[in-house]
């Protein structure tokens, strides 16, 4: 298998590994570190897919390591493993995820609560559609596989990326949220939704089956009825 | 645009999305022509007249099923991502971009035979 | 992108869809009848009908290639939002202009 080293600039290097019979990406890479080359540097935590930290490219797709066996992956006994795309990479396997959080924050991803705790809790249905929107997106973790799949993340500096437009549909769709239309405005603006072209990369690689497609064209519905009624 | 990473871009959508682009771009590329052949006829029929017998030959058919080929292709795509964009989420995206590409090349192709 | 782009490149989309489809329409007949400069001069001159339908066209055609371009510049080329914008407007304005000639010709009496 060949792993990334380096940084921004670096080569793919290549570890012999025991081929196991259950054996996940992140099994091998870890070897790697452990057995082959102390100096290896990668990312994990709960390595059983709920913390979304040990995400990689593993023959060239976005992939949580601790979920990936090799069985399924490795064509011929190959592996090729880097860092995850479109972010920059500090070492090895590590990237820096400032670039997504920051566009998290641009996207006005943040909830701003409308009550204090001196009113009644606001009653929200399960069953509202606003909610059922918002739950249909909501279980994201962060993990910036979306990011790292999406070409217009690539070609496009400026845009927001899949996982904070997700996150702002869900805000969007929270009624006890008050900053609605400061946020229309910040996914309405140059590199918001409207840069999405629906590849649906995002869609197709999420390991939480989330769809932020259809978050994205949600919001392009809401900011254009917002801009047409003069509210953006 | 580095090309370095399109070996694994195999996706469906992608390549929907990368013919939209495309052919978009070739349409653009055919209409100043195209609105300058027209404009042959502001100088009488005659000019008008001897670009269409020109363009008589069976290469200049072939090229002009082409051009119905990329307009329908962009169109069907296009009309493909109104959806999306304008009424609630339905799947079957692949499916969709799959019938709007036959449905583009069978209409060509229809154009095509009829010139001949 | 942004939204107010998005709703102009939109819209002109939705509008050129009949536009498209009564152009493919024609392009059939003309080629199927084999119609001739004369033939073809003589149905557009004077139309009222012909000057609005192509004339839409091209109006609707040239913002919506312009802003298309846009997009495709400032994606795959070194451009930055103000060059890409700069090129596609004045390519938005050279398909109207050789647009609005070409129906001046076939539509002028």
């Amino acid at each position: 298998m060949s792993l990334w080293r380096g940084a921004q600039q670096g080569r793919y290097e290549t570890y012999k590994v025991p081929l196991r019979e259950n054996q996940t990406v992140l099994d091998v890479v870890t070897f790697v570190q452990r057995h082959l080359d102390p100096t290896l540097s990668y990312r994990f935590a709960c390595r059983v897919g709920m913390c979304g930290s040990c995400a990689m490219t593993v023959n060239g797709r976005p992939r949580w390591t601790c979920r990936t066996h090799v069985s399924r992956v490795a064509a011929r006994g190959q592996l090729k493993i880097g860092p995850l795309e479109n972010l920059p990479v500090i070492k090895d396997l590590a990237t820096d995820m400032r670039p997504f959080f920051e566009k998290w924050q641009q996207a006005k991803g943040a909830f701003a609560p409308s009550r204090t705790r001196r009113e009644d809790i606001e009653p929200i249905r399960p069953d509202s559609p606003a909610r059922m929107a918002a739950d249909a997106a909501i279980e994201c973790i962060n993990c910036a596989i979306c990011h790292a799949a999406c070409d217009t993340v690539r070609w496009n500096s400026d845009y927001l990326g899949p996982a904070a437009l997700n996150r702002a549909w869900t805000l969007v769709n929270d009624v006890r949220d008050g900053a609605t239309n400061e946020r229309l405005q910040a996914v309405a603006a140059t590199g918001g939704c409207h840069a999405c072209h629906s590849h649906q990369s995002c869609q197709e690689l999420c390991p939480q089956q989330l769809n932020p497609t259809a978050s994205i064209a949600g919001l392009k519905r809401r900011t254009t009825w917002a801009y047409l009624k003069g509210e953006i | 645009m580095t090309l370095g990473h399109l070996r694994h871009r195999q996706s469906v959508l992608w390549i929907a999305a990368l013919v939209h682009r495309l052919s978009g771009l070739a349409l653009a590329v055919f209409l100043p022509v195209h609105f300058l052949t027209l404009g042959l006829a502001i100088r009488g029929e005659a000019p008008l007249e001897s670009f269409l017998r020109w363009s008589d030959q069976p290469l200049v058919k072939l090229a002009e099923s082409a051009l119905v080929f990329l307009l329908m292709l962009h169109m069907l795509g296009g009309l493909r991502l109104l959806v999306i964009e304008n009424l609630p989420w339905r799947g079957g995206q692949k499916e969709a971009a799959a019938i709007a590409a036959g449905l583009s090349a069978a209409i060509a192709l229809f154009l095509l035979a009829r010139m001949f | 992108m942004n939204v107010r782009l998005y709703v102009w490149q939109r819209l002109t989309a939705a509008i050129m869809a009949p536009l498209v489809l009564a152009h493919i329409v024609v392009i059939f007949y003309a080629t199927r009848k084999g119609l001739s400069a004369a033939d073809i001069l003589a149905r557009t001159r004077g139309s009222v009908v012909w000057a609005s339908f192509y004339g839409a066209f091209v109006v609707a055609a040239a913002i919506h290639a312009a802003i298309g371009i846009r997009n495709v510049l400032s994606e795959w080329s070194p451009l930055q939002d103000r060059g890409a914008g700069m090129l596609a407007s004045a390519f938005g304005v050279l398909l109207f202009l050789l647009g609005a000639r070409a129906v001046i010709a076939v539509v002028l009496p």
